[in-house]
Order: structure tokens, then sequence, then C-alpha cells
């Protein structure tokens, strides 16, 4: 039974743990074994979007040795997955003790989802949700991952659940990290352009694979006194989105 | 063009604020987009010719002092003269010492960024001539007295009535409000300059180093009618532009109208070879190639050289929300969109153009329809890089980023903090489940709800659970 | 003090950490004959050449020999109720032009309505055509008058870019000075991105395509 190394990421861990059980039940119910390294805490994407190499490359080293006696290291997120995958190698190009750990650990590094269809041959899920779905591709998994038909695959296979694709699911919604606090103005106008798309599909409930997205578009539809669901993509597939979604009152 | 990229942010909450800029971005955005997409969906060999054309760029790139060689040969050899500008003042006596010879009165023009780049139009009106842009985009926003807004489509941010009340200035006559009898309009009060220009200043696309051709693609055949009827033809080109054969252009034209403005190909590619030939009865009688470096070569062997693919197609821009919002102006300089975010702070220096790298999401649709794969993100992340690097970035920024990552550094403690945040923000948030204000986040509060955690964090729950 | 071409020059070698390149080296990258792709299609030349080329608003009338050009010249001008003048190309001046039709062979003024040129090649790729200036050809007559017919035999129609770069590099003399490859009439987009034929160049492009010509090259 393959042994995964569950990253927490910085949101799921503090904001929505529900996603991280969601995570453990579907890679268990997939085969596969999971632990939570206790000495994790983040990716170092911050650091490294905001061009502080240094500090990106100490939590990154933090992060290898915490991870690397895994088979697989697994995360309900694009973004913090992505940035396993593609920057650390990056980060230690020319670092030859740390590069050959970067790109081991890279490679076995996975998005939840993808994971689950593309190793785990994972086609369909045993769960229910009534309700009609669009889906946010968010760029980090769109594409820098390639992730777009898996997620839709598994969301196939949940009883009852009608999938209605929004007009420019691929455009960016606007979080983009520090990007929505540093230019509000800017980032306002994309997530509202991204949820005139959802309201134009008439679902009731919004799904992506990333945090930080759905927090953002759930956020601006509170404030917009929207009542519209919006649920991290793995609740649904595990069945325990049965309560409040992100941005909902009691949980 | 005068640089007012340190206003990035006021113009562009100005931009967000005008319907009439919105309204046209938005059209703008349909029409590039969509038939883009249509005409890559057809087209089985595009992913191919894109790998292919990066290859020859890059080529190009590492001998670009042989390639620049060649190509000044053959001018010369086909009684073109090819002159060679460090910088953008040199560039411009370059083209004032050629003008003066001459004796021009009547300069017209085809669209050349290069030429904004190096702030040609203004040494050219002080010394007194008349300066006339002839594609139709150039020619609206020089009556508008305004810069470009895209590199394609200068005026893309005029809607109709705009042009209209310019044209009804500038033209006198009855106003005309249709789009044909603006365009006809244009082409009349154009056609007279084109017959009385002494000089005439275009772009090139593409310089061919094996024919000491330049190429200019266009719709309009402005470009064309600037370049034949005057008696001096002068190209500015940036170095990075030669191709090497005839072969490479083909190359390039199977990408360039795709990726620019969804069309399979653009109405005119013409390529200019010398002045004119005995036995000619028109043509230019002198054929100058101005080639302008202006900081490209120093892009050259460094963490930027992948940047001097570029072929000016704008596909980045149309592509990328965040121009899509706020439109060109708010860029500040020639170049705008993922592109102009790059190469703005190289050629005008990081100081001036904080805002340009980071007004990014990094959501990589740019790179996505580069048609010479350019790694746009990757580069504007290493600008934020060299910002750090230089105590560039805001001094709240580079507290909070140290602040980040003593506690990161620390999973103990970092955890501790989360546990803390966790239990406070929830209480924050009560039963709504979300937060309306709070201190240090009113960038994010000012417009959304910050929905409150769950109470616990992941990793307590965790290991409570398999305790 | 250097020149600013030696400057410039220098700078590159600097950049890229290399001093000039050796004679072998120059003498391998003048033998550079790449061969990229080339779109694939299966159509006959000449349906591909027409249907590209009406697609972006072209016409093409189809004219069985050389000597039926006047005629279909005339009857063009009076669907378009032009007057009987055009500026036709000295190679084309031989053909029985009607009386009363008057033509000269360029260069095109400001006043001119109409010209009549031949052309190097049609490229079927795109649906555009290759045309060469010379003492014959001046360019004007491919710009100024609102009105362009192009005489295409049949024959002269070629698959890609490259069989017409092959064309081109075979003239006596090289390149000419220009080369204009023209795939319809003049167009913008430039105000409200709505699509308007006639911006300088002409507002239509009318090809003649005679079905029974001398071949490419011949």
């Amino acid at each position: 039974m393959p042994r995964v190394g569950l990253f927490a990421t910085c949101l799921m861990n503090l904001f929505r743990p529900t996603v991280g059980f969601a995570a453990a039940r579907l890679l268990e119910d997939a085969g596969c074994t999971v632990e939570v390294p206790l000495a994790q805490s983040c990716c170092g994407q911050p650091g490294y979007n905001s061009g502080d190499f240094d500090a990106a490359r100490a939590l990154a080293k933090q992060l290898i040795a915490a991870f690397e006696g895994f088979d697989y290291v697994v995360g309900p997120s694009g973004s913090c997955m992505a940035t396993l995958r593609h920057d650390y190698p990056k980060l230690f190009e020319d670092d030859p003790d740390w590069r050959p750990r970067a790109e081991a650990l890279a490679a076995r590094s996975h998005e939840l989802l993808s994971f689950l269809t593309d190793v785990c041959g994972v086609t369909a899920v045993n769960a229910a949700y009534t309700g009609t779905v669009t889906y946010h591709d968010s760029c980090s998994s769109l594409r820098g991952l390639g992730v777009k038909a898996q997620p839709r695959l598994l969301l196939g296979s949940v009883d009852g659940l009608q999938l209605t694709e929004m007009q420019d699911a691929e455009v960016c919604c606007g979080f983009g990290g520090t990007f929505c606090v540093k230019y509000p103005e800017i980032s306002g106008r994309m997530v509202d352009d991204k949820l005139a798309n959802v309201a134009a599909t008439g679902a009731d409930t919004l799904l992506g694979g990333d945090l930080g997205c759905l927090m953002n578009m759930a956020g601006r539809l509170r404030r917009q006194g929207s009542t519209l669901k919006v649920f991290h993509t793995a609740e649904v597939l595990a069945g325990m989105a049965t309560g409040g979604g992100i941005g909902d009152g009691e949980h | 063009m005068d640089v007012s990229s340190p206003r990035f942010k006021q113009k562009a909450v100005i931009a967000l604020a005008n319907p009439t800029l919105r309204q046209a971005l938005g059209q703008s955005r349909k029409g590039f987009v969509n038939k883009r997409a249509e005409l890559v969906a057809a087209l089985p060999e595009f992913e191919a010719l894109r790998d292919q054309a990066r290859d020859v760029k890059n080529h190009v790139l590492e001998n670009l002092d042989h390639y620049l060689e060649r190509f000044d040969s053959a001018v010369t050899a086909a009684g073109g003269h090819v002159h060679w500008a460090r910088d953008a003042e040199e560039a411009r006596n370059i083209i004032l010492g050629i003008c003066e010879r001459v004796q021009a009165r009547t300069i017209t023009k085809g669209k050349s960024m290069v030429s904004e780049e190096v702030n040609l139009n203004a040494a050219l009106e002080a010394r007194g001539y008349t300066v006339v842009e002839t594609d139709l985009g150039e020619y609206i926003i020089q009556l508008a007295k305004e810069p470009p807004s895209h590199i394609i489509a200068p005026a893309i941010h005029k809607t109709k009535e705009q042009v209209s009340d310019l044209f009804e200035a500038a033209h006198g006559g009855p106003r005309k409000t249709t789009v044909a009898d603006l365009v006809t309009e244009a082409r009349l009060v154009l056609r007279d300059k084109y017959f009385k220009a002494d000089v005439g200043i275009t772009g090139g696309n593409y310089l061919v180093a094996e024919t000491g051709s330049s190429i200019i693609v266009t719709n309009e055949g402005n470009g064309d009618l600037t370049q034949t009827l005057a008696k001096v033809h002068i190209v500015t080109s940036g170095i990075e532009r030669i191709v090497p054969t005839l072969e490479d252009v083909s190359l390039f034209l199977r990408i360039l109208a795709r990726s620019a403005t969804g069309q399979e190909t653009e109405t005119y590619t013409t390529l200019s070879t010398g002045p004119r030939r005995p036995g000619d009865v028109d043509g230019p009688e002198e054929f100058h190639v101005v080639l302008v470096d202006n900081g490209r070569s120093k892009m050259l062997g460094g963490k930027f050289q992948d940047m001097l693919r570029c072929i000016r197609c704008g596909a980045c821009m149309n592509h990328c929300p965040v121009y899509g919002a706020v439109g060109g102006h708010a860029y500040g300089w020639v170049y705008p969109g993922p592109m102009g975010s790059v190469l703005t702070p190289l050629f005008v220096g990081l100081d001036a153009t904080y805002d340009l790298p980071n007004a990014c999401t990094l959501n990589g649709r740019c790179q996505s329809v580069c048609p010479v794969r350019i790694p746009l993100p990757e580069l504007l992340r290493e600008l934020r890089h060299q910002q750090h690097q230089r105590g560039i970035s805001p001094p709240v920024q580079r507290r909070a980023l140290g602040v980040w990552r003593f506690v990161a550094e620390r999973p103990g403690l970092y955890q501790f903090a989360n546990r803390l945040a966790a239990r406070a923000l929830k209480s924050l948030g009560g039963r709504d489940g979300r937060l309306r204000h709070l201190p240090f986040a009113g960038g994010w509060t000012a417009l959304r709800d910050l929905p409150a955690p769950e109470g616990k964090t992941f990793l307590e729950l965790w290991h409570a659970r398999k305790a | 003090m250097p020149d600013s071409r030696s400057a410039i020059l220098r700078q590159i070698r600097t950049a890229l950490g290399r001093g000039p390149l050796s004679d072998s080296a120059a003498a391998a990258l003048d033998a550079r004959r790449p061969a990229h792709t080339r779109i694939a299609f299966d159509e006959d030349l000449v349906e591909r050449f027409v249907a590209r080329f009406e697609s972006r608003s072209g016409t093409v009338a189809r004219v069985s020999r050389l000597d039926a050009i006047p005629a279909a010249v005339d009857a063009y001008r009076q669907a378009h109720g032009l007057p009987p003048r055009a500026a036709v190309a000295r190679p084309l001046a031989g053909l029985p032009w009607p009386a009363g039709f008057a033509h000269h062979p360029g260069p095109a003024g400001p006043d001119e309505q109409m010209s009549v040129t031949p052309c190097l090649a049609g490229i079927a790729e795109i649906g555009s055509l290759m045309l060469a200036s010379g003492p014959d050809s001046p360019t004007t007559l491919n710009f100024v008058p609102d009105h362009h017919l192009i005489v295409l035999p049949a024959g002269h129609i070629v698959r890609h870019f490259e069989d017409a770069w092959t064309l081109l590099r075979a003239l006596p003399g090289g390149l000419p000075r220009a080369t204009n490859i023209i795939s319809g009439p003049s167009r913008t987009g430039d105000v409200e991105l709505t699509i308007q034929l006639g911006a300088h160049g002409p507002r239509s492009v009318h090809v003649l395509l005679v079905e029974d010509g001398p071949a490419a090259g011949g």
C-alpha cells in the first residue's frame, strides 16, 4: 500500500480542516495509507512569489526533509503542489546537495484529484450530492499541473450531481496570493467577472481545487449577499459536503 | 514616450471606473481571444510551429552578432544603408540626420513600437517636421494626443463616438458616425499625405539576414503606401528582429496573425529589399534600416534572454485578465500587458516600475498563448526577486515576510500561531461564519468577507483523532 | 571611440560570453537550410487558393484564356460603375483591350481608380498572391487604386510559402525591391474592432484566374 504524506497547506490547516479529512478518506479509499507529519508548515510559495528566494529555500528544505520518507506527497491544492513539483527543483538548481533531493520530492508530489485518477487509477467515488455544480479551474492546477479532466471525471461519478460548465472557466478568479490585497480593485473586477459567469450557469454550487480561489470567491459572494454554496471538490467527492460551505455559518 | 509607470495603481483605479474602456476591452477580448482559439483548434501543426519558432529565435539570439553582420552586408549589397543605434538618443539623431540631409518637410509613419520607444515623433516635431501617423489606430491616438494602449490595436480603448469627435474636430466638415464613413474619411485625408511625404518611416516585423529585406505585416496597406511613395524609406527595428532565411519567415508568418488578431493571415506581407532599381518607376530612392539596441544586447546571456524572442503579437495582453481589466495606459509606457511588465522595468529601470511585475496573479495564461513560448510568469517573478534584492519592495511587505519566515521556519511555533488564529477568527466570525472587518486585512475586507475558520486546525484535529 | 556597430557587436559577444565566431562556425550558419513544418492540406491547389482568398472578401473570376482578360476587366468595371480606364502593367498591355479603354503602364497617381497587374504566383496555403516589383510592375499599382485586378494563371498557383520563395530567388537580379504578398482587400479593425474594408489599400481585389495559361516559372 503506498504511503502518502498528506501536505496540510496553510489555508486548509487554518481555515478548513474538513478538506483535509476528505482528502484522507479519498486517499484511504483508493488504497493508500495516510500520514500527516506534525513538523510541517508552509511550502514557501508566498516568499517565492514575493521574490524572497532565500526564504523560499529555507522552507523548502524543511518540507523536503519532513516528507522525503514517503512514497508520495499529496496536497488538496494545485497552488502548493505546483510549487513542490516545478519550483523546488528551480530553487535548488545551483545546489548540488539539495537539487537531487528537490527533484526526487518533486517527482513524487501530486495535487490530490489528479493523484487519485492518474496514479491510483480511481475512476469513480462513492458519494452523492444533490445540486447543480459549476467548476472553477484554478490557474496553478490547470496550467501548472494540467489538471482539468480529472476532477470532472470524478464528479461525473457522484450520484445526483449535475455539472454545468461556466464561460471562461479557465480565466483567473483574481486571488493570486498577495495580489488580491495589494491590488484589491483589479482583483475585485476579476472576481466579479468570474462570479458573473458562475451566476450565468444557474448552478447552486461552486467547486474548485484550491482554497485560495474558493475563499476569494466565497468571500465576495457573501459580501454581495449571495447564498451560493462553495465547497472544495474533495468535500463533495468524500461525501462530506453536508454541512455549511465556505463562508457559511455553523459548520 | 514619457514613463508614467509609477502611477500604475492610480491609473488602474481610474481605468476600472471607466465604462467605455470596459466595453471596448470586453469586445476586443471576445474578438481576439475567440478567433485565435478557433484558428488554433483548426491547425494541428500549431504546437509544432510554436516549438520551432521558439527554437529559431533562440538560435538567432545565440548567434545575433553573425546574423546582424550578414543582414548589414545584404542590405548594403541591395543598395540600402544600415545604421546602428546604441540607444534612443542615437536612433533619433540618425533619423534626424537623414531627414535634414534630404530636406524633408512631411514625414509619414507606419506603426513602429520602436519609434515610440525612442521618442521619435517628439524629436521630429521639435525640429519642425510634419509627422503623420498613417496606421488608423495610431492616427486616432495622434489626434487624441494619447499614447497607444495596445501594441497591435493602439486605439482599442476608443469608442466609435470618441473617434467621430476627434475626426470632426481635426478634419472639419460634417460629422461621420458610421465605421465605414470614418474609415473612408481617414483614407481620403491620409491619401493626400502619402503623396506629399518626403520620408516614410515604418517598423520591421522581421529583418531577413539572407536577403537584406525588412518585412512589414499589416492589414491596412498604410505601411506600403508610406514606404513606396516617399523619397526615402527608413525602417526602425530592434536588433532582435533578425531571422536568418526566407524559410524562417514562413514559419513566423504561420503563427503571427493567428496569435495576434485571430486571422489566418494579415492582408499585406511586404518584403522591402533596398531602394528603387534602375528602370523602376516608383519606390523610394533611399532605403535605410536603423538597428536599435537600447538595452536589448544587455538582456543576452542573462535571466531575461527569453524575452528577446518576443514577436510583438499581443497575444499575451489579449489573454491577460489584469490587462483586460485596466487596459494599456495604466502600464505607463510603450509596452503594456505581460510583455510590457517584463520589458518596461528592463528598459526604464526597476525603480520607476515597482507595480508592473507585481500586478499579476502569475496565472500563466500569457505563457500558454505566447507563440514563442516565453516563460512570462517566471520572468516576472525574477523581476520581483531583483526588486527584493535591491530593497525596492515596500517596507511593510519586507517586515511581514520577515515575520512569516521566522514563524514558518519553526513548525511548532507556526502550528501554535495557527491554533490561536483559528480560535480567534472563528469567534470573531460569530454565527454567520464570516468577518466583515479585520485589522491589517483591509485589502481583503474592503471587497470581500473573510470566511471564518472551522475553529481548530487540521493538524491538531488529525493528531487528536489518531491519539 | 568605437563606432556604434562595433560597440553593439562587442556588447552582444560579451553578453554571450564569447568572441567573434570562427570562420568555420560562420560558414556552418551560412549553410543552414531549415525545413520547418508546413501546413498540410489535400485540397486541389486551385480550389484551396480560391476558397481561402474568397474567405477574406477577395473575388475571383475564371477566364479561359489570356486574351479573354480585357473582356473580363471590362465586365468588372461596368459592374462597379467605373470609367473605361486603368493602369495596366506593361506585360498585359498587348492584350486585345477594347477600343475606348484607356490604359497606361503606371505608376498609379492619386486619381487612379483601377489597376490590372500580373503576379508572380498564387500561394494556395493561405490564398494569397505574390507580386514582384520591377520596371514593368510598379508597386503603386498594387496599393493606390480602389480596385486592383490581378491576372493569375492557374498553373502559377504553388502550394506553400516555401515554393514561392523558390520562385523569388530564381528571378534574374534576385529579390525585387518590393515583394508584396496580398491576401485580399485592405481592411482595418481599429474602430471598435469592426472590420471595415478599404482602409488605405484597395477596397476590392479581383483575381482573374486564367485556366489555360503558362505554368509557374515558365
